[in-house]
This record gives structure tokens, C-alpha cells and sequence, in this order.
């Protein structure tokens, strides 16, 4: 008890306890599973849509990973199929979120295909989902002449009526928007993989 | 149903217990004996019986001593005395800088909080620019009131604390200022880039790593000093406080290099390290700081030594290994390896021990003084933490259930359970422990002492009110999401009462924080009737301060 490096010792014990095994041997278990077949490795714009999605904190609101039917419905909402530590080797950083203040997001590439759609919900979420909490993005988007638009040879959002902007004028994806929606269309994992081995 | 897997994991865990037990003992032979000499180390010699809470004027502090029912002996050991105020004026410059920053950044960090708050029930307010959209502007709360109030805060505790309780100066002052500097420069460059958009983006570990080396190289310049003042102490026994603030200080900035080595932490076990962290922030920085200021501010305020020192001791080493492996409680149902669950389960129910240790010790200190609260303000601040301290352990105990765990998960009821650990506890002993503080800091004494009491009740009510929303509306957003029958906007649409009434507790709490930090600055700038007359910093004579240390 009179002795400081008793202090520092039995202090550094206890953490490499912790760290052993909720670090190092997760690193030993899970760090070089294989990517399951069918899992494709993020395309270059699909990256960047990956950067859009983490500067903005999408992961405070949505999960990516959908939970065993024995925990909850997920896979009735239409999430998808329990993840397994293969669906994540090319994930850097991991986004498997702690919040359902939005649904999961593992599968939504699947379940919402439209390219569209998921620009017109950035834009305005509540033009999709009357109750929506989710922010509205217009700081993606770029308000434009209809004109000016046309002969730049950019394509203006396709918005629900009484969502749009003022006559005359249309909204236009940023290259940024244009990356996020790439990444969450390819936000895909419906492929099969077999089933985790049994934990105990 | 007993495969070989659980049955080593419960061999290790048995093993586990029974050296930590014999680590116990072999810290001190005796266990049984109770030690009163090591417990009463935070008093001078005499000074047994008298009240202290140096937030209070004198009319008041006498009001307490009465209320204290005990008549004090002929006075305190003037040398004990001197050797305390030399210790305090060492730490002074360094303890007012922390605790400037932590004001600074406590004021931020609501008014981002609220922001954010409010954006969750009007999702199309201040939309237009980037880094005020939800998931910026919550970050930014989260890093500027966890790295800059609390941290912080809890470093200027801990270079206040030390040099009393071990009776020496402390070394390496003007190190600890320059660590201070590079901390809260990368805390400010971390909090522009998150609002930038430039993360890590991981929860808890969203400031870049290339500023989080700021971070690490100002722990470091704060860590040697402190090791060199605890090598250099004039005391025989290291009071539990020691031994609490310490061991933080290390573990933080250990946890912090780990969960951020660039380049090493991929995929799922990327995620097991960011919820190692994420709750070892909380439960060996944040918590271990609060508990051991606790152990020293509460037994000085009421005059008398803390009812066991063994169980102090003991709630101290179960605290050490349990709570950093029960982690894993973020990833039940996730796809991580289900004896890494199971054993973070194990350890969060076994958390229960060192929270009872610390509440039966205070308890029994407490017997027959608990109304003290009355007169001091110090003290109700830290039994509030105090309390706080053991429900919101026992409550994270129970959450970390499966059977709760599956309605909790994913909902609005975790931050509520987070707020009530790093406000209701964590925060209520910081803002305790620094209306103690500063008067011994500043030689200044409050200048308006019914502030104190405002601001405890805007704080309090805010985080009940905070608390009470979260965690009905959370749970009830957990069932409705668990059933099927029910569609997934249902489980939105029926949290929005609940989320208004969250952004009303908050303003609550930004209020009182305003309350705070005006007060402060108003005794910083020397306003207010008579005070203690001293210059900033200390006076050349340090005798002529013992009359306001109570001799």
C-alpha cells in the first residue's frame, strides 16, 4: 500500500487485462477473416461517398448491422440477414453504429435502389417521409437557373411536387452528394454467407 | 450446453478473482485491521472535527461547524498547515488555467449540445450550412465537454489534489502549463475539423489522430510532473485519492495511444477497440477522477476521516479490473465473437462490487452529518455525484442484460444513461470540487455565494428532467422498434414529446452552466464585496493565509 510502483504496476495489470481481451484477441480472432465471395471492395467514387457519409456523423443515427432474429425484427423491416465479421473487411473506419434514431442502413442499397430517390431524400427527407426527423442536406445540393443548369449539362433533381425550389430555378447535386448516394447504393449484403458457427 | 469454450472462459474468470484478491492482500498485510492513520492523511494534525468549505464565508462557515454538532480541538498543526498552503500556491497558476479552459469549453460544448437537441425535433432548422447539420454539431458537443470540460476539469483536480495529499510542491509546474497548452490546442483543432467535416469517425474518437499526437504529448508533459511530485512526497501513505487520480492518468492516456495507432485497427475488431475505449474513457478516466475526488472532498468538508479505508482500497482494485473489460456491452447482437459479450456481461454485473464498496464507505462517513448538505453547497454538489455515482452504475449493471439490452440497444435510453454518468455524476463532482478549489486557488473568495446554490438546482433539475425523458421515451422507442407489428416511423414519430422535453432539461443545464461560468469570471476579475485580500496567485507570506485555512 506505501509503494507507488505497486500503484503503477497493479493499474497497468488490470488494463492489459482489458486490453487482452477486448483488443488484442479480437485483433487475433477477426482481423484477417476473408471477405465473403461476393463482397466487392469500395470503388474509388464510392470511397469518397464513404468520406461524405463519415464528415457528416450518418453513423449517430444509423446502424450498419442488422441483428439475429432471436434479438429483434430486423430482417422482417427489411434490414437484411445477421452480419458476420466478413461483411466488414473493407470498412475503415467500422460503422456499425449504436443508434436507431433512423433504420439500419447495412442493406438499404437493396431495398432502395433509385439513385433518385435517395438524392431527392437527401435533399429534403420530409418530400419522402412526411414524419421524418432525419437533417435536411441543401448544403449538397446547389439551387440553379433551370437554364444555366441545362447548358452545363447537369442533371436537376426530380422533386416531389411542392418540394422544389422557386419557378425557374431547379436543385442540383454536388459532386459530393453524387459520391454519397454511389456509396449508399452500394451499401449491399444480401449475398449469402453461411450461417456463424455457434457461440457460446 | 457447457462447451469447453465457456468453460475455460469461466476458469479464467474464477482465476482472475482469486488474484485479484491476493493482489489485494499482498498490498497490505493486515486487510482486517482498519488503518485510521492512512485515512486521516487529507487532515493536518488537530484538524479532525472542523469543517472546511471554503466556498462559504466565514458567518457561514461557522454555521456549519455548528450544524456539525462537534466542538473542534485547540486547532490545527500550524506546520501541517503551512506544507498545505505551500502546496496549494506550487499548483496554482496551473490548477486556474485548467480550470479557465474547462469553463470555456463547458459553455461551448452546451450550446452545441442544445443545438443539437433541438435539430433532432426540428430537423430543418439551421440546415444550410455543413458544419451545423446533427451529426457535426454532436460532435462537437461530445468532444468539447468530454476532452474539454471534463478532461479538463479533472486535470486541474488532479494537480491541485496531489501536492496537498502528499504534502509537497508540485514539480515541473510550468510542464503541466505547457501540456495544458498543447491539450487544448488540439482540442480546439480537433472540435474545427470535426465541424469541417475531417473525422475519425469513430464514436468517442472523432478528433484526427494526426492532432490527437497533441493530445498524447500534453498527457505526457502532465504525467511526469506528477510522477516526480509523487517520488517526492512527504508522506507515508498514499490516501486512496492518490491512488484513483494516478491510475487515471495513466490509463487515459494509454487507452487513448491504443484505440488511436493509425493503420493498426480494421472491421469488426476496430469496433471491439472503439467500445473499449469509448466506455474506458468513462470508467477509468472520468469515473476513477470523480470517486477519488469524492473520497477527499467529502470527509474535509464534514471534519472527519472516511468509515473504512479497506473497503476504499478494495473498491479501488475491483474497480481496476472489472471495468475496463465490460466494453463489449456496445456489441451485444453485433457480429463480434460471443465470449468477447459474454465476458463484457460478466464484468458489468460484477461492477456492482467496488459501486456498493464506495456507497456503504460514504454512507457510514456521512452517518449523522448528511445534513450538512444544508449549509454547504460544496457538499451537496458532491453527494449529489455520489448518489448519482451508484445509480447510474447499477443502472449500466442492468442494461448490460441481454433481456435489457435488447429493448435498450440502438435507443434514445443509452444517452440518457450516458448523461446521467458524465452529468449527473461526473460533472456534479467537478463543479463540487472547483467551487472548493478556487477560493485556496484565487485566495479570492466567491463573490456571490447564492450563485452557487442556483446553479446547483438548474443543473439538477435540468439533468432529471433530461434523464426522466430519455429514458421513458427511449424505452418505449425500444418496444415499439422490437415489434414487428408495428412499423419503424412509429418508433420516431413517439419519441418527439420526449425530445422536446430533453431540449427543455438541457436549456436547464446551459442556464446553470452560464450561472457558473459568469460566476466564475466575476471572481477571477476580483468583483464582490470583502474578500480574503490577497494578490493573485498567493501572497509572499503564506503564514499570513492560515487564518482563512481554518487554523
Amino acid at each position: 500500500m506505501e509503494n507507488e510502483t505497486k500503484l503503477a504496476a497493479g493499474a497497468m495489470v488490470a488494463l492489459g487485462v482489458a486490453t487482452a481481451a477486448l483488443v488484442v484477441l479480437p485483433y487475433l480472432q477477426v482481423s484477417d477473416v476473408p471477405a465473403p465471395a461476393k463482397l466487392k471492395p469500395y470503388t474509388a467514387s464510392q470511397l469518397r461517398g464513404r468520406e461524405v457519409y463519415v464528415a457528416n456523423g450518418c453513423v449517430y443515427c444509423h446502424s450498419q448491422q442488422p441483428r439475429d432474429r432471436a434479438l429483434g425484427p430486423d430482417a422482417q423491416r427489411g434490414w437484411g440477414r445477421a452480419s458476420v465479421p466478413g461483411d466488414y473487411v473493407y470498412d475503415k473506419p467500422h460503422l456499425l453504429g449504436s443508434m436507431r434514431t433512423g433504420p439500419d442502413l447495412f442493406n438499404v442499397g437493396a431495398r432502395q435502389p433509385g439513385k433518385d430517390w435517395h438524392l431527392g431524400h437527401l435533399y429534403q427527407p420530409r418530400a419522402y417521409v412526411r414524419e421524418s426527423i432525419m437533417p435536411a442536406y441543401p448544403f449538397l445540393f446547389t439551387v440553379k437557373d433551370a437554364g444555366e443548369a441545362e447548358r452545363e449539362g447537369e442533371q436537376p433533381l426530380a422533386l416531389p411536387p411542392g418540394f422544389g425550389p422557386a419557378e425557374g430555378q431547379v436543385v442540383v447535386p454536388t459532386p459530393a452528394a453524387l459520391d454519397l448516394v454511389k456509396y449508399l447504393q452500394a451499401l449491399d449484403h444480401t449475398y449469402p454467407v453461411l450461417p456463424a458457427p455457434p457461440q457460446p | 450446453m457447457m462447451d469447453s469454450a465457456v468453460l475455460s472462459l469461466l476458469a479464467a474468470f474464477l482465476l482472475s478473482l482469486l488474484g485479484l484478491f491476493a493482489f489485494i492482500w499482498s498490498l497490505r498485510q493486515g486487510l482486517l485491521v482498519e488503518n485510521p492513520a492512512a485515512a486521516s492523511v487529507i487532515f493536518a494534525r488537530g484538524e479532525v472535527g472542523r469543517v472546511d468549505d471554503p466556498a462559504l464565508h466565514a458567518a457561514d462557515r461557522q454555521s456549519l461547524q455548528a450544524a456539525a454538532a462537534h466542538v473542534p480541538g485547540a486547532g490545527a498543526d500550524a506546520d501541517d498547515l503551512r506544507s498545505r498552503v505551500l502546496a496549494d500556491r506550487s499548483s496554482a497558476f496551473p490548477v486556474f488555467m485548467f480550470v479557465a479552459f474547462a469553463c470555456f469549453w463547458l459553455l461551448l460544448g452546451s450550446v452545441a449540445g442544445l443545438t443539437s437537441s433541438i435539430k433532432l425535433h426540428a430537423p430543418d432548422w439551421l440546415v444550410q450550412q455543413g458544419w451545423l447539420t446533427f451529426g457535426r454539431i454532436r460532435t462537437v458537443h461530445l468532444t468539447a465537454v468530454l476532452y474539454g470540460w471534463i478532461t479538463n476539469a479533472a486535470l486541474g483536480l488532479i494537480l491541485w489534489l496531489l501536492p496537498r495529499l502528499l504534502r509537497t510542491e508540485l514539480r515541473g509546474a510550468v510542464w503541466t502549463l505547457l501540456g495544458g497548452a498543447l491539450i487544448n490546442t488540439g482540442i480546439a483543432a480537433g472540435v474545427g475539423a470535426i465541424a469541417m467535416g475531417w473525422s475519425d469517425g469513430m464514436e468517442y474518437l472523432e478528433i484526427p489522430w494526426q492532432i490527437g499526437l497533441f493530445l498524447v504529448a500534453g498527457l505526457a508533459m502532465i504525467i511526469l510532473p506528477v510522477l516526480t511530485t509523487l517520488v517526492n512526497r512527504r508522506t507515508e501513505h498514499l490516501y486512496v485519492s492518490v491512488w484513483y487520480l494516478v491510475a487515471a492518468l495513466l490509463w487515459v492516456t494509454l487507452l487513448f495511444v491504443v484505440a488511436k495507432l493509425p493503420g493498426v485497427h480494421t472491421g469488426v475488431q476496430q469496433a471491439t477497440t472503439n467500445w473499449w475505449y469509448g466506455h474506458n474513457v468513462l470508467g477509468l478516466w472520468f469515473t476513477p477522477v470523480s470517486v477519488g475526488a469524492i473520497y477527499y472532498f467529502l470527509p474535509k468538508i464534514i471534519g472527519r476521516p472516511v468509515r473504512s479505508y479497506n473497503l476504499s482500497l478494495l473498491g479501488f482494485w475491483t474497480l481496476a479490473f472489472f471495468y475496463g473489460q465490460v466494453g463489449g456491452h456496445h456489441l451485444i447482437g453485433g457480429p463480434v465473437p460471443g465470449w468477447l459479450v459474454t465476458l463484457s456481461i460478466v464484468q458489468s454485473l460484477m461492477m456492482v462490487i467496488p459501486v456498493i464498496a464506495f456507497t456503504i464507505n460514504m454512507a457510514g462517513t456521512l452517518q449523522g452529518r448528511m445534513h450538512l448538505a444544508r449549509w454547504s453547497p460544496t457538499l451537496r454538489f458532491m453527494m449529489f455525484g455520489g448518489l448519482v455515482y451508484l445509480a447510474s452504475s447499477l443502472q449500466g449493471s442492468l442494461e448490460a442484460l441481454r433481456s435489457v439490452n435488447a429493448v435498450t440497444h440502438f435507443t434514445h435510453y443509452t444517452v440518457g444513461h450516458a448523461h446521467l454518468g458524465a452529468y449527473g455524476f461526473v460533472s456534479m463532482v467537478l463543479f463540487g470540487a472547483i467551487y472548493f478549489m478556487l477560493p485556496r486557488v484565487l485566495n479570492w473568495e466567491w463573490p456571490y455565494p447564492r450563485l452557487v446554490t442556483l446553479h446547483f438546482w438548474l443543473a439538477a433539475v435540468g439533468i432529471a428532467i433530461y434523464f426522466v425523458a430519455l429514458t421513458v421515451g427511449g424505452w418505449l422507442q425500444g418496444l415499439a422498434m422490437l415489434d414487428p407489428a408495428r412499423a419503424f416511423m412509429e418508433s420516431v414519430t413517439l419519441t418527439l414529446p420526449y425530445l422536446q422535453w430533453r431540449s427543455v432539461g438541457g436549456a436547464l443545464m446551459l442556464a446553470s452552466h452560464l450561472v457558473f461560468v459568469g460566476h466564475f469570471l466575476a471572481m477571477a476579475l476580483r468583483f464582490g464585496p470583502m474578500r480574503t485580500g490577497a494578490a493573485l496567485f498567493g501572497t509572499a507570506h503564506p503564514e499570513s493565509m492560515e487564518l482563512a485555512y481554518g487554523k
